[in-house]
């Protein structure tokens, strides 16, 4: 074992029943990473987590940590903590006795554990909170708490069920940043589960991508955004406009591809010639100019939004039946289009993505 | 006017419906300071004598003695019983506990007179010789159902990830139970007893099978009731039992959903 595999998942299976709700994971994390499972709800991400934390067993495969395998290990004897998408804070305690909840075996003293408790607190900005009782916190509070709790055991990985999901927006990226910034100073691993894709793409060193049960890609944030390895990826993360292609030849690695409306282009593919492919493009990378430039498709503007920052358009293209999706930067004030313009749309030969149809 | 008038009509009706539940049960207390061992209209006069008499009865004492004694017992073992099986019938997906609830519930319907005689057959065959052991036993079944009820509900009314949490914190399954579930519900335990109580202490059909020698307090009523001038005293008896059992009652109701709407307000407040 290594600092590369600290937390393994090898070939982990859960069926309930008839359903599968995680099929043949099979996962690395590091030691010391920010780690998120990112998919829809109901595509096996907490049923993972919660294998790890030893409240579900596996159907099939082994989970590692630090080389020691822990399938058989009762949840209360893991090397893991959990911050529960509840919070799960012990209305019936106050702040303090929550977050010395998992320091009883530890047998401190009185003042060992005050001083734990109450570094714990200051971790959290929450000093002076340890009187207060579980059912008086706000929503913040509580997720604070939470992590206080499970922290303050010193665990080898902290689980994270969607701890973000209870606050609102503006609250919630504050926490993000702060989770972060926690993670980086404390140097747990933290593995995180979340639907929210800029909530993983923001926090993230690096991002499985679930569905269905199944892992469809691992990869840092701007990997995964640049370059998806299959649809599901590409149109889950971001936006993207999918053009199918047709492989006409290759010098390589680098495949000739004819994408109407396109035209031809090249990028790096698979296939032999005659191979139907999908070519995606975000709507970021299209550049709009109101002049024929070389290269540049013609199309017209169907839809216009003003976003402030940016703006976004419809694009309706000759020989596509869907509109194109573009993004721009507003840097000048004066930039944008109107519905009904026509325009001439061109794009950055490095930006195509070309997936397997 | 119209709404007016259909306002006032239900709360007409409101006003004979509470008259009809509570009005007989009020006989009980205005003729027991009634100054005449005839139970008839009209009053003859303001007295405490019968409960003065009744407190000096030493039979009185005893049977009130026997009653909380078996009451008590019934309460506190149905209580225990039921908490475990309220924990997993809750909690775990248990085969067959949809059937065994539906069972346990279905005993309260069975009529008591078809329990106590059923009870006291067994008995007969396994020749245990009836005392207030056997009462106890009778009620421990007839409260079961109500402790599993009480229990329930306060079980469901509280996040399971609590659990988790307190497992997942490093506590043993036993620990979980006395450090996170048993506070939470203690209230409903409370509940369960204070209900399981009143349920043996009122309970005449049970007693009148399965008792020997040593009677209940209402096995005692009824066997004075054959005594006219004995009248007036079970009458401040009953009027007595009448003031507790609603007072434990109305108790063990406010003590079982303590918590429960302050939490529910709380999370609409996170």
């Amino acid at each position: 074992m290594s600092d590369e595999d600290y937390l393994h998942i090898a070939h982990v299976t859960k069926r309930f029943g008839a359903v599968t709700a995680v099929d043949d994971a099979e996962l690395s994390i590091r030691r010391g990473e920010f780690f998120s499972l990112l998919g829809p709800s109901g595509c096996g991400k907490t049923t993972l987590l919660r294998m790890i934390a030893g409240f579900e067993y596996p159907s099939e495969g082994d989970i590692f940590v630090e080389g020691q395998k822990i399938t058989d290990v009762p949840a209360n004897l893991r090397p893991s903590n959990m911050v529960f998408q509840s919070y799960a804070i012990f209305p019936h305690l106050n702040v303090f006795d929550n977050i010395a909840y998992g320091l009883r075996k530890q047998r401190l003293t009185r003042t060992e554990l005050g001083a734990r408790v109450n570094d714990a607190l200051a971790m959290i900005k929450l000093e002076g909170f340890g009187k207060r009782r579980g059912d008086e916190l706000s929503g913040g509070q509580r997720q604070r708490v939470a992590l206080a709790r499970a922290l303050v055991r010193r665990p080898k990985v902290l689980l994270l069920d969607e701890p973000l999901g209870a606050l609102d927006k503006r609250l919630r990226e504050a926490m993000q940043i702060e989770l972060r910034q926690l993670q980086k100073s404390v140097g747990i691993t933290f593995l995180l589960v979340t639907h929210d894709q800029e909530e993983a793409l923001s926090i993230s060193d690096r991002i499985a991508v679930m569905s269905g049960g199944v892992i469809l890609q691992v990869a840092s944030p701007r990997e995964l955004y640049e370059a998806p390895n299959c649809r599901e990826v590409a149109d889950f993360i971001g936006e993207m406009n999918f053009f199918d292609g047709t492989v006409a030849g290759r010098d390589g690695e680098i495949a000739t591809i004819d994408a109407p409306p396109l035209g031809r282009l090249s990028a790096v593919a698979a296939g032999t010639p005659g191979t139907k492919v999908l070519v995606a493009l975000r709507p970021e990378k299209f550049t709009l100019s109101g002049a024929e430039t070389p290269g540049a498709i013609k199309g017209t503007v169907t839809a216009a939004a003003y976003l402030g920052d940016r703006s976004h358009f419809n694009i309706a293209v000759a020989g596509r039946s869907e509109p194109v999706s573009v993004a721009s930067q507003n840097a000048a004030k004066t930039d944008g289009h109107a519905s009904g313009d026509i325009v001439f749309l061109s794009w950055a030969p490095d930006a195509v993505v070309v997936l397997a149809a | 006017m119209a709404k007016k008038r259909g306002r006032g009509g239900l709360f007409l009706y409101a006003i004979f419906y509470l008259a009809f539940l509570y009005v007989p049960v009020l006989f009980l207390p205005l003729f027991s300071f009634n100054n005449s061992v005839f139970i008839a209209f009209p009053l003859s006069g303001f007295t405490t004598q019968w409960y003065a008499q009744m407190f000096a009865d030493t039979a009185v004492q005893q049977a009130l003695f026997n009653s909380l004694r078996v009451g008590a017992v019934a309460a506190l073992v149905s209580t225990t019983l039921a908490l475990p099986a309220a924990k997993a019938l809750t909690r775990y997906r248990v085969p067959g506990g949809g059937a065994v609830l539906a069972l346990t519930n279905l005993s309260l319907f069975i009529p008591e007179i078809v329990l106590g005689i059923s009870l006291l057959i067994l008995l007969n065959i396994l020749t245990i010789p009836l005392s207030l052991w056997t009462v106890t036993l009778g009620h421990i079944v007839i409260c079961i159902p109500f402790a599993i009820t009480v229990l329930m509900s306060r079980m469901e009314g509280f996040d399971k990830s609590l659990e988790e949490a307190s497992l997942d914190l490093g506590e043993s399954g036993w620990m979980t139970f006395w450090r996170v579930t048993f506070p939470l519900v203690l209230p409903g335990v409370i509940s369960s007893l204070l209900l399981s109580f009143m349920v043996s202490f009122d309970d005449f059909l049970i007693a009148y099978f399965l008792s020997g020698n040593d009677a209940t307090l209402p096995i005692y009523i009824w066997g004075q009731l054959r005594f006219p001038y004995k009248l007036p005293t079970v009458l401040a008896l009953g009027a007595m039992i009448l003031v507790v059992s609603t007072v434990l009652v109305v108790v063990a109701e406010l003590v079982r959903s303590y918590g429960l709407k302050d939490r529910k307000h709380k999370m609409v407040g996170a």
